[in-house]
């Protein structure tokens, strides 16, 4: 039900703000965790009472879990601010520019419907700092019902809300809070698998094809095989849930000892760096490749599975366009699940998908730096939003596959810098979604974090890369050697290292056979006279 | 001299021989085929069944240099220039004239000057060349982080080619040069049954006849060569 509420309310959200995206459905139901708790908290007296905000709620679950706001607070979730411990840049979703919608701060509360609290309405202040604004039945709901209203700033409905002609209930906040639990792929996938705007449109390997996915989507998390929850390899301690974007681990010695620390999220981590475990020579010639080709390279051979299309080019340069000066849209792109994608909005340009898409591959240490909007690009080239880095001479580098997104979008054409813009904002006269007006758009979000902006605006091409690490596919479908040891290999762009089918010297090959060509011709000319003399001399 | 039919190749010198050759025909095939330039084999296939040819190969040949060393056989080796220019002249010249091949085989001395310097060279150079190039491409696992972004494993791979290269030119000439002489036939027999006609003085004669006599054949009628 969760689902489809959420479902509907992004229905909803596009349909009367941007205009739908897609149009989705209710999907599949996984099988629930069965709960190892010692307690059962419709039993707790606190939580038998009619909440009628979240932070209500929050207040009764603080009653008890008295850290717990305290332990959120310090989180990812929380402050969306991230410093980079390598490169020093100042991350997370308040500060980045990425090629989808571009960038939080003037686009609250629609962007921080996302947050992990109520009511954060102004990215540039900190989020609100009372201890019940935390939300906590966001990740612990099961019921499926609870739901962040689109355009709330994190808040659910509290009141009957009729849009479009669909009346849309508030969830029953009681029943929220006797029925917690700990987090389900619903819970995670609720802004997960929505990033972007719509259903797997920004990572392609997080989609609600892994509400309950077969094995072939995703072997882990398989309803009807080992129906892993996110957080079975995202570990947390104190809230502070492993696995990162902007500084990921990408090997680890795995084999921890009972007890002992084990929150890294990488596949190593319980698979250990030798996981094949025969020992055939295949299975210790495959073990000797984890020290460059990362597990996800051969294991995840197409992401964007289970009958979801993810994003895989966004042209905000074609947006506003309209046709008797009113909005408009095509549907030009049919899913694998049926359902007709966008391939033009007037608010939002041009698009494109791909489904089983063939990752990109590059060398990756797991750091990623990102092109801030304070940062000069070079305009003349393809802007890479992030750089993933990485080389072949670097121990902590391994081969990765990424989802390479293509984009289109604004920057300020004399600073040469990204912009901000202010896209969302149904009353506003400078939201580009309401208005069609880039320069107004532009100069709202710029000056909503004070940024030096030219008034001068262009659009560049741009590349962003996203780490393919989910959609681990069953070992009999990962890819066969040839996959890449052959001639144009999927590694056939790849630098920096030999790599023996795919790498060779043609001049060195032609050279060879060239000379292997003369031998021949050689002993056969050389046989050919003896042939002829001899013969010559029986005659005569 | 007496012209004798007594065994040339032991027995060992032929399993030596017939083993090394199938050995070098598959590593040839699957070389080819890792290397990408042909696919009548899987990759993966052609992978294991490199790596273990090559090790059966590796293993043969630590018993032959022991054989050699052992049997004193390596002296058969030995470069000499005496005659070496007069068998190549014959290869060059003599041979289109219906000329007799310059060479004798003898009992100490199987091979004429220019067959032993090729197999030297075959021994010691083109072969050591591509097992080290050959072993350490297998065990580059182990030097990889010294390695890693440098050319040094395009290095190996490169001159691992350039052997296989030589090593199959090698056996254009080596199959051609059977059919010197008196007949293929002729040529290949004595690696197969190990028997050959050699000129053998009189000691020579006179010590098989009395201590190796399974290795020398009753006197026949001499061939009219």
């Amino acid at each position: 039900m969760k689902i489809k509420h959420s479902i509907m309310l992004l229905m909803l959200l596009f349909f009367s703000i941007a205009q739908a995206d897609t149009t989705l459905e209710p999907t599949a139901k996984a099988p629930k965790h069965v709960s190892t708790s010692t307690a059962d908290h419709s039993q707790f007296k606190i939580l038998q009472q009619e909440f009628k905000s979240g932070p209500e709620l929050t207040t009764a679950c603080l009653s008890c879990h008295t850290k717990a706001s305290h332990q959120v607070k310090q989180s990812l979730h929380w402050k969306w601010e991230f410093k980079h411990p390598q490169t020093g840049q100042m991350l997370g979703k308040k500060n980045v520019v990425n090629s989808f919608c571009g960038n939080v701060a003037s686009n609250e509360p629609r962007c921080t419907s996302c947050h992990v609290g109520y009511g954060w309405d102004d990215v540039s202040k900190a989020p609100p700092a009372e201890d019940n604004k935390v939300d906590c039945v966001v990740c612990h709901d099961t019921t499926g019902t609870y739901s962040k209203w689109p355009t709330g700033a994190g808040h659910p409905l509290y009141e009957p809300t009729t849009s479009q002609g669909v009346t849309h209930m508030p969830p029953d906040l009681s029943k929220v809070a006797q029925s917690v639990g700990l987090p389900e792929r619903e819970n995670c996938g609720s802004c997960h698998f929505f990033g972007g705007g719509a259903d797997n449109v920004k990572h392609g390997d997080l989609s609600t094809a892994l509400i309950a996915p077969d094995k072939h989507t995703d072997v882990h998390m398989a309803a009807d095989g080992l129906n892993f929850a996110c957080t079975t390899c995202h570990v947390s301690t104190e809230h502070q849930i492993e696995g990162s974007r902007y500084a990921i681990n990408t090997h680890d010695d795995g084999k921890r000892k009972p007890g002992e620390r084990r929150d890294v999220a990488t596949c190593e981590s319980c698979h250990t760096n030798k996981p094949h475990s025969d020992n055939t020579l295949k299975h210790v010639k495959l073990n000797n490749h984890t020290e460059k080709v990362a597990c996800q390279t051969c294991h995840i051979p197409e992401f964007a599975k289970g009958g979801i299309a993810t994003k895989t080019s966004w042209r905000w340069s074609e947006a506003g366009k309209l046709k008797d000066g009113k909005p408009y849209s095509e549907e030009g792109y049919t899913q694998g699940d049926g359902k007709h994608l966008h391939t033009y909005l007037s608010t939002k340009g041009s698009f494109e998908y791909g489904e089983n898409v063939v990752p990109h591959y590059a060398w990756f240490d797991g750091q990623v730096k990102y092109h801030l909007q304070s940062e000069k690009i070079d305009p003349s080239k393809v802007v890479e939003v992030n750089e993933v880095n990485g080389s072949a001479a670097d121990s902590d580098s391994r081969i990765w596959p990424f989802k390479r997104m293509s984009g289109s979008q604004a920057y300020d054409k004399v600073n040469n810098t990204l912009i901000y813009s202010n896209v969302w904002g149904p009353t506003t006269d400078t939201a580009f979604w309401t208005n069609f007006d880039w320069a107004k758009a532009i100069q709202a979000g710029m000056d909503s974090i004070d940024a030096d902006y030219s008034g001068e605006y262009g659009f560049i091409d741009t590349y962003m890369y996203w780490p393919i690490t989910h959609m681990v596919t069953p070992k009999d479908e990962a890819l066969g050697c040839a996959d890449c040891h052959s001639e144009n290999g999927r590694l056939a762009e790849l630098e920096g290292v030999y790599i023996p089918g795919q790498s060779k010297n043609a001049t060195l090959d032609k050279l060879g056979i060239l000379a292997v060509i003369l031998t021949l011709l050689g002993v056969m000319g050389h046989g050919l006279i003896r042939l002829f003399l001899s013969k010559r001399g029986k005659q005569s | 001299m007496i012209m004798r039919r007594v065994v040339l190749f032991t027995k060992f010198e032929r399993f030596w021989h017939w083993t090394q050759m199938t050995l070098i025909f598959i590593l040839l095939f699957t070389g080819f085929a890792i290397h990408g330039m042909h696919a009548l084999i899987p990759f993966d296939k052609a992978v294991m069944l490199h790596t273990f040819a090559a090790i059966a190969l590796i293993l043969l040949w630590v018993f032959a240099i022991f054989w050699h060393f052992t049997t004193g056989t390596w002296r058969h080796y030995v470069p000499t220039s005496n005659g070496l220019f007069r068998v190549a002249r014959y290869y060059a010249f003599g041979i289109f004239k219906g000329e007799q091949h310059p060479y004798r085989k003898t009992y100490q001395r199987k091979h004429n000057p220019l067959q032993a310097l090729s197999y030297l060279g075959l021994k010691l150079f083109l072969f050591p060349m591509i097992w080290l190039s050959g072993l350490l491409y297998l065990f580059y696992p182990i030097w990889s982080n010294l390695a890693a972004g440098t050319w040094w494993l395009e290095g190996v791979a490169t001159l691992h080619v350039i052997s296989a290269f030589a090593i199959l030119i090698f056996i254009i000439a080596h199959v051609y040069l059977l059919t010197t002489g008196h007949s293929f036939k002729e040529h290949v027999m004595p690696m197969i049954t190990g028997y050959d006609d050699v000129e053998l003085s009189e000691a020579e004669e006179a010590y098989l006849q009395q201590d190796e006599p399974s290795h020398i054949l009753p006197n026949t009628p001499q061939d009219p060569h």
